[in-house]
């Protein structure tokens, strides 16, 4: 992974100590809230319901286990032990106080680590795949790109005050495992006839109040010109995005009200102006950058491991493991692994301090020291030898780490939801956990298949409610909280990916186990021997499933 | 006489508020020819289009840009354009909701000069001009990206 040299160090270590001035400043009354606002904002720290919530980077979803170790001891020491993994990859500490801030962050300093521009109106945290670099349908490696693009953004002078936040995911897989189609920027990696590398640069997709799936602003972009691309698309929003409304800020409102054809005029022309700029990446920076990333020291093994295919035989519940959260990798003899932080009970992407120990642990033992977070908020081991999956699953197992249930109903997608956040409508984990209960029998569990249930506590749409499978975001009326459904969306590639459809009016808190219990019933009294839930609702749209939930009368209805 | 920050210290203005046209007065003024010794200024909107003082460019000695609220960062963009693309060479001065914390950025995209808020004290600012002293991206105070710097030395070096 990329360590930083001395360059990288300075600007640290030179942020932690403007920002500890910034935060001295504010508690002496030299800045007022709103002057402090956008500064810790740009640190990642919110004021919440509680206390300050404060978001670390962790830059495309890679950690060591040394960062990790030293999550869990700000966990520990700063917050009450524990920390909760974000669906951008990110780790949020829910209890600091304001006053320690500046300490955590030169803590994570030690560790190459931030919270820079983790909230407010710039470049967020650039996302990926977390298969990045061992997936078998990968087609060029992102990770160097998204380390290039991460040292671009830090900082950048002319983006630090956009209309609204922005947010760019890379992939370079034939898989789309980083929801590009719903971002500010989608960056696809791919080859041309002659294996060169470029960018299909898409634009303009966001989930939030008007969701919208991304178009393609240009098919082939050289890689040599991300950095100039990425900088005439910035500079048309910044000059251009709405500033007069928050809920129409976003460059996905501003592409839409243009239209795809004059937005990508427009960033053509000044892409034109601008484009042989020394921004343009040298192959020998790629290079540099690049061998950050080179494969750790795989032994060569067979694909077949006896002792492996052994324990499957042996064992249901590995098998079952197996079939859930092992990965295929394209190494001979070497698997992915997902560590589920979706047992039921606990929140999802959740982890405690002792968890993480744990799971840093396991990473040295297991996958050269490294791990990753996925952006359905699980941790990844990317290089584990299939003949050590027996042993890792009994050590996960006994940590509550593998809960055989990757891409299955109760792998829940969530936000922290009103418990915690002052943005929410309504909580969102009592209902994860009251779904999980249901479904906790893992023969039928399995039986369903793979369904992605994503909750959002708002329109904000961090449980990114609009790709799930199943849907369901928090509403208020009349000052209690009400949940909407919809059914349908998906995040996914080219034609694949779809936003979901509002089956009908909102239910209570207590209705929502039953109300997924129908959409799965219905699912499996109609579906063919081939079809997963998703496929089943896109061939009978969404009236039998709708018939099904509201066809008995509902005292409980709200328009 | 106010306080502004200059290419680094703390002087004072010598630019009266009424001398300073609005882009629809510079249009107009700009039709005549100019006269000898004349001081001109212009003030820019977060909405107005800097492509619009490219012409008769040269005749001016301060284009000021108004940020009517710090967090609306159009002039940001503006600067960089007025700097790189419309060939400004004059006084760029910040004006309006103006603080310390944002001097090191609007530094960076071409501004030289900066009228803080009233409250704000001009002195205490001057320090957050160098709050970083490295930059990872080009722009422009300063075109080459941290990268190319970085070969440059490992060539040195190697």
């Amino acid at each position: 992974m990329y360590r930083y040299d001395a360059y990288d160090r300075r600007i640290i270590d030179e942020r932690v100590a403007q920002f500890r001035d910034q935060t001295r400043r504010y508690l002496a009354g030299e800045l007022t809230d709103d002057e402090f606002r956008p500064l810790r904002l740009q640190n990642g720290l919110y004021v919440q319901r509680h206390a300050p919530m404060l978001r670390v980077a962790i830059p495309y979803g890679l950690l060591s286990s040394t960062q990790l170790r030293t999550l869990a001891r700000i966990a520990r020491t700063y917050d009450r032990g524990y920390g909760h993994f974000s669906t951008r990859q990110n780790l949020q500490y829910n209890w600091p106080s304001l006053e320690t801030v500046p300490d955590i962050l030169a803590e994570l300093a030690e560790v190459e680590m931030h919270a820079i521009q983790t909230s407010g109106n710039c470049v967020r945290n650039i996302t990926t795949d977390h298969f990045a670099g061992v997936a078998p349908d990968e087609l060029v490696d992102p990770r160097a790109f998204a380390e290039i693009l991460r040292q671009w953004s830090t900082f950048h002078p002319e983006f630090a005050y956009l209309p609204r936040k922005f947010k760019i995911a890379l992939n370079g897989a034939v898989s789309d495992r980083a929801a590009t189609f719903f971002h500010d920027i989608g960056l696809h990696f791919v080859r041309d006839a002659g294996g060169d590398v470029g960018i299909r640069v898409i634009v303009g997709g966001g989930m939030g109040r008007t969701p919208l799936i991304g178009q393609v602003i240009r098919e082939f972009l050289p890689w040599q010109h991300m950095l100039t691309y990425v900088e005439a698309i910035l500079r048309v929003y910044n000059r251009h995005g709405r500033r007069d409304n928050i809920y129409k800020a976003r460059i996905k409102i501003l592409v839409k009200a243009l239209g795809i054809e004059e937005f990508a005029r427009q960033v053509e022309a000044e892409w034109e102006a601008t484009r042989d700029s020394p921004s343009v990446i040298p192959q020998e920076e790629y290079d540099r950058i690049a061998a950050h990333f080179t494969p750790p020291r795989y032994e060569q093994l067979p694909e077949h491991d006896v002792s492996f295919h052994q324990s499957l035989a042996d064992s249901r519940a590995f098998s079952r493991w197996v079939e859930r959260n092992v990965h295929a990798h394209r190494r001979p003899g070497y698997a992915a692994v997902t560590l589920s932080l979706k047992r039921t009970g606990a929140a999802p992407g959740d982890a405690s301090a002792e968890q993480m120990d744990f799971v840093a642990s396991l990473a040295d033992h297991f996958s050269f020291g490294e791990l990753r977070v996925s952006h359905e908020q699980n941790l990844i081991l990317a290089d584990v030898r299939k003949r050590d999956l027996f042993a890792l699953w009994l050590e996960a197992k006994g940590a509550g780490l593998a809960t055989p249930n990757i891409g299955l109903l109760t792998d829940i997608v969530a936000c922290p939801g009103g418990d915690f956040c002052s943005l929410a409508n309504a909580k969102s984990l009592p209902i994860a956990e009251a779904i999980q209960r249901r479904f906790d029998d893992l023969d039928y569990l399995h039986d369903i298949g793979e369904i992605d249930l994503n909750i959002s506590g708002c329109m904000n749409s961090c449980g990114h409610h609009h790709v799930g499978h199943i849907g369901i975001l928090g509403v208020d009326k009349n000052g209690s909280e009400w949940y909407q459904v919809s059914i349908g969306g998906a995040q996914g590639i080219h034609d694949d990916a779809s936003l979901g459809h509002v089956i009908g009016p909102s239910f209570a808190a207590a209705e929502m186990p039953d109300v997924v219990e129908k959409l799965v019933a219905t699912y499996l009294d109609q579906r063919t021997p081939e079809e997963r839930f998703i496929d089943t609702v896109r061939r009978l749209g969404v009236a039998p499933f709708k018939q099904r939930v509201y066809g008995e009368a509902r005292e409980t209805a709200h328009a | 006489m106010p306080e502004i920050i200059r290419n680094g210290r703390v002087e004072p203005d010598d630019w009266a508020e009424s001398d300073i046209l609005t882009l629809a007065q510079w249009r107009e003024r700009r039709t005549q020819p100019p006269q000898p010794g004349e001081r001109l200024a212009v003030r820019l909107e977060p909405a107005d289009d800097p492509a619009d003082l490219a012409a008769g460019v040269e005749r001016l000695q301060l284009v000021a840009i108004h940020f009517p609220k710090f967090a609306d960062g159009r002039g940001y963009s503006s600067a960089v354009l007025l700097r790189t693309r419309y060939g400004y060479r004059g006084e760029l001065r910040a004006v309006g909701d103006v603080g310390r914390d944002q001097l090191f950025y609007l530094r960076r995209c071409g501004f030289d000069a900066f009228a803080l808020a009233p409250h704000r004290d001009p002195h205490a600012a001057l320090a957050s001009l160098a709050d970083f002293s490295l930059r990872y991206q080009g722009s422009v105070d300063d075109r080459t990206p941290l990268f190319r710097k970085r070969l440059a030395a490992g060539t040195a070096r190697g």
